[in-house]
C-alpha cells in the first residue's frame, strides 16, 4: 500500500504540492488527471524519492520513503516508473536496456537477467527486437521497451507519467493496450494521464489535481458523470 | 633563377632514424592523451559538480591551456620550472606540456558531453534503483564517450602535431631529429619535406584506426 500524508513540495518559492492525502491499495489502478503544472509529475517523483519533500510522509509498504535511513535504491525496485520521454538507453540494445538493472541492481547473473528481460520484452510485444538498438524503434515501441525495463525489476507498483503524451497519435493505442494488460493482471498502478478514455475504462479511481491540491477523488463514474467540484467539471469540459 | 639542386640521398640514409623518431613522437602523444583524457574527465566533473578552490583550480587550468600558446606551456615546464631549480628532462617537459594542453581542451569536450546527456536519462536509471555511481558508469559515461569520440580523435592528431614544438626545448622527437640532421647536412628542405610526409602518414594511420575502432565500439 502507498500512503501519502499531508505531502508538501516546493521548488524554491513555488509551492507545487499543498498537502496531499492519498492511499493506494494493492491491486488498485489510480488515474491522476489535471491541468499542466498542477503537480502531477511531481507527485510521482515524490513517491519514488526522485524529489525530496518539504513536509508530510510517503509510506510504501510500511517504509517511509523520505526517512533518513531508507535505502531508496532498494525501495525503487518496488516502484517501476515510466516517463513521458521514453528514455531508452541509446547505447544499449533492447535486450541490454532491460537486462542491465536486474543484473547490477537485483544482482542476477547475466543469463538470468537476459531471461527475465526476454520474457518481459515478449510480454510487451517486442520479442522480435531483442538485438535492435532503440534508435531503430518507433516511439511506441520505445515506450513499451521502457515498460518492460521497469517490469524486469519485478516491481509491486508501476508509476506512469503521461506515458503516451509524447507519442504520435497512431502509436498511443499500442502503449495504452500494454498498460491495460498490466491492469488486468492485477498490477497496482498510478497513471498520470491525459487519456480520459483510459482513465474512465481502466481505473478504479480517478484523482483530479488542481493547482497543487487534490481537488477530488472517486470512481470514474463519479468524476466523469457527477463531479462535485466546479474545477473538475470545467477541466473535463475543456478536454472533451 | 631557380637553381637549387635537390639532394635526397642523405635524407634517405637517415630515414630509419627519422622513422624511429616518429615512433617517439607517437609515443609521447599517446601518453599525453592517455593522461589528458583521465585528467580532462576529472576537470570536467569538478567543474560540473563542485564549488570552491578545487573548481577555481580546474577552471584556471582549462582557461590557461586553451587561451595561451602551446609553446608557452611547454616553456613553462621547461624554462619556467627550471628557473625555480626544477629541471625536467626534455621528454618529461614535452609530456607534461602536452598533457596540460590536452587535458584543458578535453575537459571542455567532456563538459559539453556531460551536458548533452539529458537529465531524464539519469532519472530513468535512478528510478530503476541504480546508484549514482552505477548511473554514471553504465549510462552517462558511455554516452559521453560517444559524443566526445571525434573531438578526442582530433585532439590526438593535435597532440602529434603539437609535439613538434618539442624541438624548441631540445627534445629529439621527429622534428627535433629532423632539425638535427638538416642542420648537419644543410639539406633543410629535403629533410623537412620527408618529415612532413611522415607526419602525414602518422596522422592518417591515427584517423584510420579511430574510424575502425568507432565501427566496433558504437553500434548505434
Ligand atoms: N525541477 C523543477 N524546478 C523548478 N520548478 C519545477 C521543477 N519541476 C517542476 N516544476 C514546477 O512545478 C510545477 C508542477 O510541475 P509538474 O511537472 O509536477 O506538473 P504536471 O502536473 O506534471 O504538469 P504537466 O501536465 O505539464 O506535466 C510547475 O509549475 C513546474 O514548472
Ligand atoms: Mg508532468
Amino acid at each position: 500500500m502507498i500512503e501519502i500524508r499531508d505531502l508538501h513540495k516546493k521548488f524554491g518559492a513555488l509551492h507545487v504540492l499543498k498537502g496531499i492525502d492519498l492511499e493506494v491499495q494493492k491491486g488498485e489502478v489510480l488515474s491522476v488527471i489535471g491541468a499542466s503544472g498542477s503537480g502531477k509529475s511531481t507527485l510521482l517523483y515524490c513517491i519514488n524519492g526522485l524529489e525530496p519533500i518539504h513536509q508530510g510522509r510517503v509510506v510504501v509498504d510500511g517504509t517511509d520513503v523520505h526517512a533518513k535511513g531508507t535505502d531508496v535504491n532498494k525501495l525503487r525496485q518496488k516502484l517501476g516508473m515510466v516517463f513521458q520521454q521514453w528514455n531508452s538507453f541509446p547505447h544499449l540494445t533492447v535486450l541490454e536496456n532491460v537486462a542491465l538493472a536486474p543484473r547490477i541492481v537485483r544482482g542476477l547473473s547475466m543469463a538470468e537477467a537476459r531471461d527475465v528481460a526476454a520474457k518481459q520484452l515478449g510480454h510487451v510485444g517486442l520479442g522480435d527486437k531483442l538485438n535492435s538498438y532503440p534508435n531503430a524503434l518507433s516511439g511506441g515501441q520505445q515506450q513499451r521497451l521502457a515498460i518492460a525495463r521497469a517490469l524486469a525489476m519485478e516491481p509491486d507498483y508501476m508509476l506512469f507519467d503521461e506515458a503516451t503524451s509524447a507519442l504520435d497519435p497512431e502509436l498511443v493505442g499500442e502503449v495504452l493496450d500494454t498498460m491495460r494488460l498490466l491492469a488486468e493482471e492485477g498490477m497496482t498502478m498510478i497513471c498520470v494521464t491525459h487519456e480520459m478514455g483510459f482513465a474512465r475504462d481502466v481505473s478504479d479511481r480517478v484523482a483530479f489535481f488542481h493547482q497543487g491540491t487534490m481537488e477530488e477523488i472517486g470512481p470514474p463514474a463519479q468524476i466523469f458523470g457527477d463531479a462535485q467540484s466546479e474545477h473538475t467539471r470545467r477541466f473535463l469540459a475543456n478536454v472533451r | 633563377m631557380f637553381d637549387y639542386n635537390f639532394h635526397w640521398r642523405p635524407v634517405l640514409k637517415s630515414l630509419p632514424d627519422l622513422i624511429e623518431a616518429g615512433m617517439v613522437t607517437l609515443q609521447v602523444a599517446v601518453l599525453a592523451m592517455a593522461c589528458g583524457i583521465v585528467i580532462g574527465l576529472g576537470l570536467a566533473l569538478i567543474r560540473l559538480h563542485m564549488r570552491g578552490p578545487l573548481r577555481w583550480f580546474a577552471s584556471a587550468w582549462v582557461e590557461l591551456a586553451r587561451n595561451t600558446p602551446a609553446l608557452f606551456q611547454l616553456f613553462f615546464f621547461g624554462f619556467g620550472l627550471g628557473a625555480f631549480g626544477w629541471h625536467l628532462s626534455p621528454y618529461t617537459i614535452v609530456l607534461a606540456g602536452l598533457t596540460f594542453n590536452c587535458a584543458g581542451y578535453l575537459a571542455e569536450n567532456f563538459r559539453g558531453g556531460f551536458q548533452a546527456v539529458p537529465d531524464t536519462q539519469i532519472r530513468a536509471a535512478r528510478s530503476l534503483g541504480m546508484t549514482s555511481v552505477q548511473t554514471y558508469l553504465r549510462i552517462v559515461i558511455p554516452q559521453v564517450l560517444r559524443i566526445v569520440y571525434h573531438p578526442i580523435t582530433n585532439q590526438m592528431v593535435w597532440a602529434v602535431l603539437m609535439s613538434s614544438l618539442g624541438m624548441m626545448v631540445g627534445f629529439r622527437e621527429l622534428s627535433g631529429e629532423t632539425q638535427f640532421f638538416a642542420s648537419r647536412s644543410f639539406r633543410i628542405f629535403e629533410y623537412f619535406a620527408v618529415t612532413a610526409v611522415i607526419y602525414y602518414a602518422i596522422v592518417k594511420i591515427i584517423l584510420g584506426a579511430s574510424r575502425l575502432m568507432a565501427l566496433r565500439l558504437f553500434r548505434y
